[in-house]
């Protein structure tokens, strides 16, 4: 995997952080988009952006990541929910 | 039985080994594998199968024999046919009731039809006699024993780098390896034999060319294991194991040659082909005096060759093909043995024991009636090929069934992954050759080395397998799973019982899942069912192959631990003092300190009253320490834990709980305030790592104006608690000591830079000292000296665990687990609500208006209660149903009773209400619910030294 700030390394420096998935405004949203929000996640395969950890260097960044092909498309640091 | 020295055998006949089978004395020679030298020594029976407990000798010779497996000493499921001979070897065989030549069990083959398809759903299916089956069972079956007794083996573990890995040295392998290597490329060849060359013999040349090549590293008797991603693959050898990293795969695995199915083709005698070629060439053994040869194809004429060279009479050979191609007949013809083209074996006959095989009886194909019977000590069958394909289908490679070769080969491969030779479908012996340089030559271009030869394999001309080598008979025996004893019918009835799916069918029958993993029986199974549903096996396809192709040992698998054990800077202090190490997390801890002459119980139990009579000190340095500075640390504290930091003074602390999304506790510590913009605080010692990260992804995502840094290994800490410490700590620093409970300085000790946290975790004056970890050694030292006129003593975890459980505090992951909300942890005081967030509020507020499932409260047993008292974990018992666990337990000695916590139903959780408690024994005992802190409830002991 590409660590955006240090380069190609072996799959085993990184952990993996779950799906980015936004927020929903916990202020206003109700029981049940929060619960979906807390609860469920999404398994159908596909291209995902996901929170990657490159931890000997603690790097938060995303991977968008092909789950219907086991490829990383590519890797960036994080910028926004978009 | 030995033939005489045969060119290229692998045996050395100046060595012999002499060994022990079923308590009678054999002779062997090096490079025999056991099976060649029982085979050699006059032995057909060399195992009984799983359910039928029939006689079993030789089938494959090939590392799938998995009714010859032998219990050798302290190891069970030795494989006879791949494991070497060695000297004073003492084996018995498994799957037997008493002796291998009387089984008790063999009365099961003429229970066989009380034993139908499905069996284990059909028996397992009754609640009231499942207790009864799974009896019968578990004595009956299982593989050997396991002596419990055995050292503990430390197999290595290493990590490999290539180019390409080349899987299995045969024709096409070597082929392929000696293509890339030529090209540039670094190659790693396997092969899980002793010798390269796979089913050839003599292919001198191209193997010297290979091992002699620098490009080339070659790994025998190693198994290719599994294919995991980015072409990862583990090479499992005898007593290590390789993890190898590829850039190429090319897998040359080869093919399994695949039994006839006729009635009794398990007789000992009766072996493939391709077994007695091994038999003859490697180790000079005679397959038999006088063979019948079952042929479908042009390797059999091969073979036959070499049996006729070794001097084994061939009584006949049965050809089930009609037309057999002219340059084949004539190997016969010349030698005048007699050729039944068209015909089938509808039946080996048994010897008059049962233990062999002594006769055939053919048919034309398709016919009933035998026409005739020949007799014979041994059949030796060539009908076809399956490929060795597990890590294709592990790898992700889409196959099809290709007609022309009646086998499945490689449609769409992945990037980096090729094929050649057999697995392929490339059978010829030159044309293996070829397709293993073109693969080769491809797999290096892939990395980079030279341009991808262009090489035209030729097609086969004729198919190697046959597609239908199946003989029904109306009285079965006719094996298609020699593992799980299968017959033809069983599966016939499987797939009308509508299990007619390749995945059901192999569940409800057990069709493949036995040792050997199906190599010998999915195509014979899957072309049944094919037939059966009038679909083509393409159609029907294959059940998915997992990891790991081939059995691998438990201790290669557990192996040498690569997680590092992390040590604080006082380890080797605690070590002389007599520590009893325990695992904390990632860290070890002193349980307690062992005194001479003293039990645990009373080492503890020193310890917890020197803390609460004079002066006790606990090394805390393996408690997460981080530090965040900016001018957001404040609202990043805020955000994280459920409790207020804005308004936490300078020079003060709090307690600090964390909760996930889900409003779940996860972590705790103490967060200080060391100045307006700069907090240190500290996580639960297991939660230190994953705390950090998921602090550092939140700061990620939300990017306010701070940065965490982890001082976890960076900082000692120990944690100096007891009426007399505050007396203790006072000669070695310049602090002053009269700062409040829950404060934090800064100053020295004992000359070292330290800040210094005013805690109660205990339940006595405490202070954590946290000091850079070069120096946490030498202010321990420190303070043990101070201290030693006041009879200081170091205590661990232990001590502790009985110290903050008289103060009634709670440890996350002890006293909590994956469901609990602070509220269900007596923790409802720290949630601050009124925050507008912290990871965790909503779900608070979502299940706020909710009844509470489970409350944690505090609990005594009576003060005489005499016997056995609970231990954490057992169950609290409300009407005869589950109300709620034992968290912590503990004799108090400073209260003279049991104390605990437990969690309860909230109609039971008043101070003053009973509950029973239910014992391992299922003896009940009542527990009182009580306020905390047991010790001290007013809390004054850790505001002022007294």
């Amino acid at each position: 995997m590409t660590c955006p700030v240090n380069g190609p390394r072996a799959i085993s420096e990184f952990a993996y952080g779950g799906e980015i998935r936004p927020m929903p405004d916990p202020t206003t949203c109700s029981d049940d988009a929060w619960a979906d929000y807390v609860f469920n996640r999404n398994g159908s395969p596909g291209v995902k952006r996901e929170w990657w950890c490159h931890t000997p260097s603690n790097t938060w960044f995303v991977a968008e990541r092909d789950t219907a092909r086991d490829v990383i498309v590519r890797t960036y640091l994080y910028a926004g929910d978009n | 039985m030995r033939l005489p020295p045969q060119s290229g055998e692998w045996i050395v006949r100046s060595k012999p080994h002499g060994f022990r089978f079923e308590g009678r004395g054999y002779t062997g020679f090096e490079g025999d594998t056991i099976a060649s030298a029982l085979w050699a020594g006059g032995v057909r029976v060399l195992g009984h199968s799983f359910k039928y407990h029939r006689p079993r000798g030789i089938l494959s010779a090939a590392n799938h024999d998995v009714n010859a497996l032998m219990q050798a000493g302290g190891t069970p499921n030795v494989r006879a046919d791949a494991t070497p001979l060695q000297a004073g070897m003492s084996l018995t065989a498994v799957n037997t009731y008493g002796s291998l030549e009387r089984d008790a069990g063999r009365f099961l083959g003429w229970f066989a039809r009380f034993l139908p398809v499905g069996f284990y759903y059909k028996a397992f299916h009754s609640k009231r006699l499942f207790p009864l089956w799974e009896r019968m069972f578990r004595a009956m079956t299982g593989l050997g024993r396991v002596d419990f007794s055995t050292p503990r083996l430390r197999t290595p573990k290493r990590y490999g780098f290539c180019d390409v890995l080349v899987v299995g040295a045969g024709p096409s392998g070597l082929s392929a390896a000696l293509a890339a290597a030529e090209q540039g490329a670094d190659v790693v060849l396997v092969d899980e034999n002793a010798r390269l060359g796979g089913s050839t013999h003599g292919a001198t040349e191209l193997i010297s060319k290979v091992t002699t090549h620098p490009n080339i590293r070659v790994f025998t008797d190693t198994c290719a294991a599994g294919y995991y991603a980015d072409h990862w693959v583990p090479l499992v050898e005898r007593d290590r194991i390789s993890k190898m990293r590829a850039r190429a795969v090319v897998v040359a695995a080869g093919a399994y040659e695949q039994p006839a199915v006729f009635r009794n083709n398990d007789l000992p005698g009766i072996m493939l082909a391709s077994a007695a070629q091994r038999l003859i060439r490697r180790y000079a053994v005679r397959p038999a005096q006088r063979v019948v040869v079952l042929a479908a194809n042009a390797d059999a004429y091969r073979a036959l060759a070499d049996f006729i060279d070794a001097g084994i009479e061939v009584a006949a050979v049965i050809d089930l093909r009609e037309a057999v191609p002219t340059e084949q007949v004539a190997v016969l013809a010349a030698r005048g043995i007699p050729l039944h083209a068209g015909h089938a074996i509808v039946e080996a006959l048994p010897a008059a024991d049962g233990k062999r095989v002594a006769g055939v009886k053919l048919a034309p194909v398709n016919t009933a009636a035998p026409v005739t019977e020949i007799p014979c000590d041994g059949i030796l069958v060539s009908v076809g090929w399956a490929p060795a394909a597990p890590l294709l289908y592990q790898a992700g490679t889409k196959m099809r069934y290709d007609a022309g070769v009646h086998q499945f080969v490689p449609d769409t491969l992945p990037d980096g992954v090729f094929a050649c030779g057999r697995v392929n479908g490339v059978h010829e012996p030159e044309s293996r050759l070829l397709d293993g340089e073109c693969a080769g030559s491809a797999a290096a271009a892939h990395c980079g080395f030279g341009t991808m030869k262009a090489i035209s394999v030729p097609a086969e001309t004729a198919s190697p397998t046959h597609p239908w080598p199946i003989v029904p008979h109306p009285k079965g025996k006719n094996f298609i799973d020699f593992d799980e004893d299968l017959q033809l019918a069983d599966l016939e009835n499987a797939i009308q019982e509508g299990f007619d799916n390749i995945e059901l069918m192999k569940r409800y029958s057990t069709v493949g899942m036995g040792p050997s993993q199906g190599k010998h029986s999915n195509m014979n199974a899957l072309r049944v069912l094919a037939r059966a549903t009038g679909s083509t096996p393409g159609e029907v396809g294959t059940t998915t192959a997992r990891p790991f192709f081939h059995p691998v040992p438990m201790s290669h698998l557990a192996g040498r631990g690569f997680t590092p054990e992390r040590r604080t800077p006082m380890h080797a202090i605690h070590a002389t003092a007599g520590a009893v190490w325990m695992p904390a997390g990632a860290w070890q801890r002193p349980e307690y300190y062992a005194v001479a002459g003293q039990s645990r119980e009373e080492c503890i139990e020193g310890e917890v009253r020197a803390v609460r009579h004079g002066v006790g000190m606990i090394d805390v340095g393996t408690l997460g320490k981080l530090e965040i500075r900016g001018p957001q640390a404040a609202e990043f504290l805020e955000r994280v834990y459920i409790s207020k930091y804005v308004g936490l003074k300078v020079g003060m602390t709090r307690y600090a709980v964390m909760c996930d999304e889900s409003g779940v506790v996860i972590d705790d510590g103490v967060v200080a305030r060391l100045a307006d913009d700069h907090f240190y605080f500290t996580t639960t010692t297991s939660g230190a790592a994953l705390i950090y990260r998921e602090l550092s992804r939140w700061n990620t995502l939300w990017k306010l104006d701070c940065g965490i840094v982890n001082l976890t290994g960076a900082m000692a800490v120990m944690n100096l608690a007891g009426p007399k410490a505050k007396t203790v700590l006072a000669s070695l620093t310049d602090a002053d000591l009269s700062f409040p409970y829950l404060a934090v300085r800064e100053g020295s000790v004992a000359g070292v830079p330290a800040r210094l946290l005013r805690v109660g975790f205990v339940g006595e004056w405490g202070v954590e000292i946290h000091v850079p970890a070069e120096h946490g050694a030498a202010v321990w030292d420190a303070l043990m000296k101070a201290g030693q006129a006041h009879g200081i003593r170091p205590f661990g975890v232990e001590a502790q665990r009985l110290l903050r459980l008289e103060k009634g505090h709670l440890i996350i992951g002890q006293d909590t687990d994956g469901l609990t909300t602070p509220g269900e942890a007596a923790l409802d005081w720290a949630v601050k609500m009124d925050k507008p967030f912290f990871v965790g509020q909503r779900s608070l507020k979502a299940i706020a208006g909710k009844p509470r499932r489970q409350q944690l409260v505090g609990f005594m047993l009576s003060a005489d209660h005499a016997g056995e008292a609970p231990k954490e974990c057992h169950l609290v018992i409300e009407n005869g149903d589950i109300a709620g666990r034992v968290t912590s337990i503990a004799w108090s000695p400073s209260l003279s009773r049991h104390i605990g916590l437990a969690y309860v139903q909230p109609d039971i959780a008043q101070a003053g209400q009973k509950f029973s408690i239910r014992l391992s024994d299922g003896s009940m005992v009542t527990a009182n619910v009580v306020k905390t802190p047991f010790y001290d409830p007013d809390n004054l002991r850790q505001k002022e030294a007294t």
